[in-house]
């Protein structure tokens, strides 16, 4: 399984797509860094940054790479090696090469600018928004067998959660102002992990205001460390849960 | 060696396969003929648990292959149109199929030199023609000396030239292996076979050797027999 995954990080960081990527987010991180004096300001454009384009890029470059290697993950059934090896390998291969990319693109500039936890707290964010999104397209490209369908399925995704999402919550919010709807607003946010993200991020550098009305309910329900402990749970499962539904999936899938 | 008991499979509406009933054995050269889309890929690719049967089951070396890979450390298969990571080179591919193989016997690299492929090793996969790609799949499908090979319409792309090796490889290695060739145009390597498969519509057709084929026929050439049979509608 290793060479299988060492195999496809060494195929995807050679691919022009993640040179763009990474070069894209130096700039972009570069850029923020030397424009805005205040870190929290920095961190903030940083953190929209993140959670717009990590995802997407993470999301449709995976799908991608899947659908395009179809006849290659053929070959490899066709050897023996186990399927969940496989399908296990070609997420570790695609997530780690993506990682790496956003670690030189925007981890570096942020050790350099905004050492300490605040820094981290971002960097292990973009990590684990990275994991998600490469795990949900493996999802969208083990349900649909056509790749418009699958790439169109992951586009569908990425703008429902980034940004359909918020604006059906605050229009729920604004329906039910009248009844006591924190608690089930948290349940809400934990079911979008971009909020999760944006929340672990939030409450990490102390801007209240700025947390919005799920942030300020998760941090008044958990506090800053649990609510930090909770939203990471959450993201693991996010991650977690996708992949094992579509590992489930390849291991009966006719190729 | 291989052995299909009651294989059904079906893709939606379309029957793919049914009650398909097959027994191989080592030594034998296969000839797996049929029209297109009558289920010749599909069949060959239960073998490589490529897909799963709905119905029946599959003996390798009488051992079930469902849930179990290490079966196919004796297949080597060459598919019909053979993909790979475009950014890798050829001998990059080689080196990748060789370490997940773990073969400890001695590797058998006679086409990836008469072919050429040495000369051309460091060339990247998306670069290739067609053909030199059918190449690279026939060298991996050898490589590991195993005893069964499945060869999906081996010389679909290959030029007159490359189908010859192939050929003369199938003869060097064909004693006490079973290999089995799938085809719609059988005429390069006709004379190989023992035996000959015909598919239709999901069926079996008959499963004959090849004298048997010419006796019952009066012809000499597999092609010419085999149209016999379909003209006359013999069983």
């Amino acid at each position: 399984m290793k060479k299988i995954a060492s195999f496809v990080i060494s195929d995807i960081l050679r691919n022009k797509v993640i040179l763009v990527y990474t070069l894209v987010l130096a700039v972009f991180s570069w850029s923020i860094f030397s424009l805005e004096d205040s870190t929290s300001k920095a961190v903030l454009s940083l953190l929209n940054l993140v959670l717009l384009t990590v995802p997407l890029v993470a999301i449709i470059f995976s799908n991608i790479y899947i659908y395009n290697s179809g006849e290659f993950i053929e070959l490899l059934v066709s050897q023996p090696v186990k399927r969940a090896s496989i399908w296990t390998a070609l997420f570790a291969g695609l997530s780690s090469a993506l990682v790496v990319s956003f670690l030189v693109g925007i981890g570096i500039p942020v050790v350099i600018f905004i050492p300490g936890k605040t820094g981290l707290i971002l960097v292990a964010t973009g990590i684990m928004v990275t994991l998600v999104f490469t795990s949900l397209a493996m999802l969208c490209s083990i349900l649909m067998r056509d790749k418009a369908r699958g790439i169109g399925l992951s586009v569908i995704i990425w703008l429902f959660m980034t940004l359909i999402y918020d604006g059906l919550v605050l229009f729920l919010m604004f329906q039910f102002a009248d009844y006591p709807i924190e608690k089930p607003m948290v349940v809400v946010s934990a079911l979008n992990p971009i909020d999760l993200a944006r929340i672990l991020v939030l409450l990490q550098i102390d801007m209240t205001v700025l947390l919005g009305f799920t942030g300020a309910v998760f941090q008044k329900m958990f506090g800053t460390t649990t609510g930090l402990a909770v939203s990471a749970i959450l993201m693991m499962l996010w991650i977690l849960i996708p992949f094992y539904l579509s590992l489930k999936i390849f291991k009966r899938k006719d190729l | 060696m291989i052995e299909l008991t009651n294989i059904s499979k079906s893709f939606g509406q379309t029957k793919a396969l049914s009650e398909i009933n097959l027994r191989l054995e080592k030594g034998r050269c296969v000839g797996l003929i049929g029209p297109n889309a009558c289920g010749k890929t599909t069949l060959i690719k239960h073998f490589l648990g490529m897909v799963f049967p709905d119905k029946g089951q599959i003996l390798v070396n009488g051992r079930s292959v469902a849930g179990d890979v290490s079966y196919k450390n004796h297949i080597g298969y060459m598919p019909q149109i053979g993909r790979y990571p475009e950014n890798m080179s050829i001998i990059q591919v080689i080196d990748m199929i060789r370490s997940i193989r773990h073969f400890d016997g001695k590797e058998d690299l006679e086409l990836f030199h008469s072919f050429g492929l040495d000369t051309v090793s460091y060339k990247k996969m998306r670069t290739l023609s067609g053909g030199t790609t059918q190449k690279v799949s026939a060298t991996l499908a050898f490589m590991f000396n195993p005893t069964v090979l499945v060869l999906d319409e081996p010389t679909a792309g290959l030029d007159p030239m490359a189908s010859e090796i192939l050929r003369e490889k199938i003869i060097k290695v064909r004693q006490d292996k079973l290999i089995l060739i799938s085809s719609h145009l059988l005429s390069e390597l006709d004379d190989l076979l023992t035996d000959v498969i015909f598919m239709e519509e999901a069926h079996i057709k008959f499963h004959l050797t090849v004298s048997e084929l010419f006796e019952r026929t009066g012809e000499e050439r597999v092609s010419r027999a085999i149209h016999k049979i379909l003209k006359a509608g013999v069983r």
